[in-house]
């Protein structure tokens, strides 16, 4: 009896031991119900006050005017005009964003060499000045009047603000980090021990970039363009400066917006271009959410080695 | 084909991870590049891979009589084995034993059939064929060594270089890749160098040995030569358990712990201290005074568990010892914890500064 006892024992004041760790780390990382309740419905609140709110405004003031009014809006001249520059400052931007990006990740994350800590600083250099001063700056360079090599430039037929090439270099100035900033930390991760593999194998470094570092680094890569393409085709600030804001002339989707809405006061117009702008950011949201979820699972498995 | 490396030196800023180190491995030999880490054996291997340049002013590195030590990584044909595989991780095995051959030339590359032949040849060798189309993430550790043997094999390399290759395994699977491994080069008979930093590796492994400490050559020699002939204290240490005493010589005699042996070696001249080395197994234990040399000690304790009995021990001055013995001879001395014994050493090795001057008894 008494051994019976001895044995049954510990194995009953282990299991309530354990119940109550158990009962323990429940209590410790659940908030009651109705805080929960509460916090996320908080979020939710916010969420559809300040993002699903004015969204679903942005599309209802767009088609104020009924459906064929935002359509005639979106296929004037001026809108037409407007979404066609946006797209070239994208398909320029976005490619030199990319090769940049490329290029330096890859140089600082696999290579030392001297100044390399100055190179990672630079390019955080857009992220951290407002958009607005590197416009100014572009100014000063080559404002046709006062700008240092603007004279010059003017002076053999070239005219960069007040002009498409003002907004393409704009674009590019304040895009040019995001390819950069996506990849140095994924090709850190990996490292260079497949490269080291593949150069044993006799590949060559162009295919040893081909094969080996492009698909493996692809999906941050990938990730970093998309948002590389939504900073470019919505950037205003460092655009408007560069450029006079004249529709039809210099205005990019982003600014064409703004000076139909301020200036024009068409604002079915406005909203009809802002709509777009709209829907580019959702599917910008959807891509990015599709992505991520790669590159997260990219990363993991180099960390995992 | 044969490799020969001579005066390899190598700083890595005010590291100096290799110092005038040679080495000559002989065409089909299977050499173990051993030390502990920091001793330069990986830095070695990666020079003659060409993965690292020696400093300015070392010799040469030659294969097969050539001078390969200016010539590109790629155009040295070696088949390199990283530590950590180093596998093309979006490439299915197939395509990472393959790779080799498709990043070939065009003049040179086999065609689209011969790749597939080689590389399920390749497969079948390491016993991976059923595993072909799988990712390296969703192979065990074993399978993935196994792969990148494969892939490094594909190229015909004419030396074999590996890096630590059990290194990250557990266990059993390291002993029977080890054996697999051994199995395969007696099959193959390539060249081979690899980098260990465990002893029994090594010994069971290699025809020669190469003990390295602190970007110097120890000593080189077969796994037999360097157990039981140890050139330094180092290696003395570094293979296995050892007992150490503090020596003293005089007389023509050495005398350490209570005892004393000839020492006819002309180089001990007195008095001199010196230091003596006793493995675990060349310790005998008996329960009486047998008329051997001897002195007295306690057993403190005993680990059965093993083909060996492990014994610790305490002599009569409080200093710790450690003796192997078979399990049938524990049994017929009928001894235990606190056991008033008498130990007496079959082979001792005598130190001088480091180098092994003399040694006494059977492994003479």
């Amino acid at each position: 009896m008494f051994a019976f006892g001895g044995l049954t024992m510990p194995a009953a004041a282990g299991s309530l031991v354990s119940t109550a760790t158990h009962g323990h780390a429940e209590v410790r990382v659940t908030e009651p119900l109705w805080l929960r309740g509460l916090l996320i419905g908080l979020a939710l609140v916010f969420l559809a006050l300040f993002l699903l709110v004015p969204l679903l405004l942005v599309f209802s003031a767009a088609l104020e005017n009924g459906v064929k009014a935002y359509f005639a809006s979106l296929v004037s001249p001026d809108a037409l005009h407007a979404i066609y520059l946006t797209g070239l400052a994208a398909a320029v931007s976005v490619p030199m964003g990319t090769l940049f990006g490329l290029a330096a990740a890859w140089s600082i994350a696999k290579f030392h060499f001297v100044g390399k800590n100055l190179l990672i600083t630079l390019i955080d250099l857009p992220f951290s000045i407002s958009p607005v001063i590197a416009g100014l700056l572009f100014v000063i360079l080559f404002s046709p009047t006062h700008g240092y090599f603007g004279p010059w430039l003017a002076g053999h037929g070239i005219r960069v603000i007040f002009a498409i090439p003002g907004i393409i270099i704009a674009t590019m100035f304040v895009t040019f980090p995001f390819v950069a900033r996506e990849l140095i930390p994924l090709f850190e991760s990996q490292g260079t021990e497949e490269e080291q593999a593949a150069r044993v194998l006799e590949a060559s470094g162009w295919q040893i970039f081909w094969r080996i570092t492009l698909p493996n680094a692809k999906w941050g890569l990938l990730y970093g363009v998309i948002l590389c393409n939504a900073r470019a085709m919505g950037e205003f600030g460092a655009v408007s400066v560069v450029t006079a804001r004249v529709s039809g002339v210099t205005n990019t989707m982003p600014l064409e917006v703004a000076t139909l809405y301020n200036d024009s006061g068409c604002y079915a117009a406005a909203f009809a271009l802002a709509s777009l702008l709209a829907m580019l950011g959702l599917v910008t949201l959807v891509a990015k959410t599709f992505v991520e979820w790669h590159v997260a699972s990219q990363l993991t498995q180099a960390q995992k080695r | 084909m044969s490799i020969e490396a001579q005066r390899i030196s190598k700083t890595f800023g005010a590291f100096r991870a290799l110092q005038d180190v040679s080495l000559t491995v002989e065409a089909g030999e299977l050499v173990a590049l051993l030390g502990p880490s920091g001793s330069g054996k990986t830095t070695l291997l990666r020079i003659i891979a060409g993965l690292e340049q020696a400093d300015p002013g070392s010799g040469p590195i030659k294969f097969h009589n050539q001078d390969v030590a200016h010539r590109d990584v790629g155009s040295r044909q070696v088949g390199f084995v990283f530590q950590h595989y180093a596998l093309f991780r979006h490439m299915s095995v197939f395509e990472n034993v393959a790779f080799g051959l498709r990043v070939r030339p065009r003049a040179r590359r086999p065609t689209k059939e011969q790749i597939r032949e080689k590389v399920t040849k390749l497969l079948k060798l390491v016993q991976l064929d059923v595993q072909a189309h799988r990712y390296p993430h969703q192979l065990s550790g074993g399978q993935r060594q196994r792969v990148a043997l494969a892939r490094a094999l594909a190229i015909e390399p004419k030396v074999l270089l590996l890096d630590e290759p059990f290194g990250a395994l557990d266990a059993r699977v390291r002993q029977e890749l080890r054996q697999w491994l051994r199995r395969l080069h007696d099959e193959i008979h390539l060249t081979s160098v690899f980098v260990t930093h465990d002893q029994d590796e090594a010994m069971e492994l290699a025809d020669r040995v190469l003990v390295m400490n602190e970007g110097r050559v120890e000593q080189i020699g077969t796994p037999d030569e360097v157990f039981h002939n140890p050139k330094t204290e180092f290696v003395m240490n570094f293979l296995g358990q050892v007992n150490q005493f503090h020596g003293r010589v005089e007389g023509g005699k050495i005398h350490f712990a209570t005892l004393s042996l000839d020492a006819p070696h002309p180089s001990l001249s007195p008095p001199q201290l010196v230091r003596v080395f006793v493995r675990p197994h060349d310790l005998e234990i008996e329960t009486k005074r047998n008329g051997h040399a001897a002195f007295p000690a306690v057993i403190k304790r005993v680990h059965s568990a093993g083909p060996n009995v492990r014994i610790e021990l305490q002599t009569d001055s409080g200093e710790p010892l450690q003796a192997e013995m078979p399990q049938d001879r524990f049994r017929a001395l009928a001894i235990g914890v606190q056991s008033q014994v008498f130990v007496s050493p079959r082979t001792v090795k005598v130190f001088d500064r480091g180098q092994n001057v003399f040694v006494h008894g059977e492994g003479i």
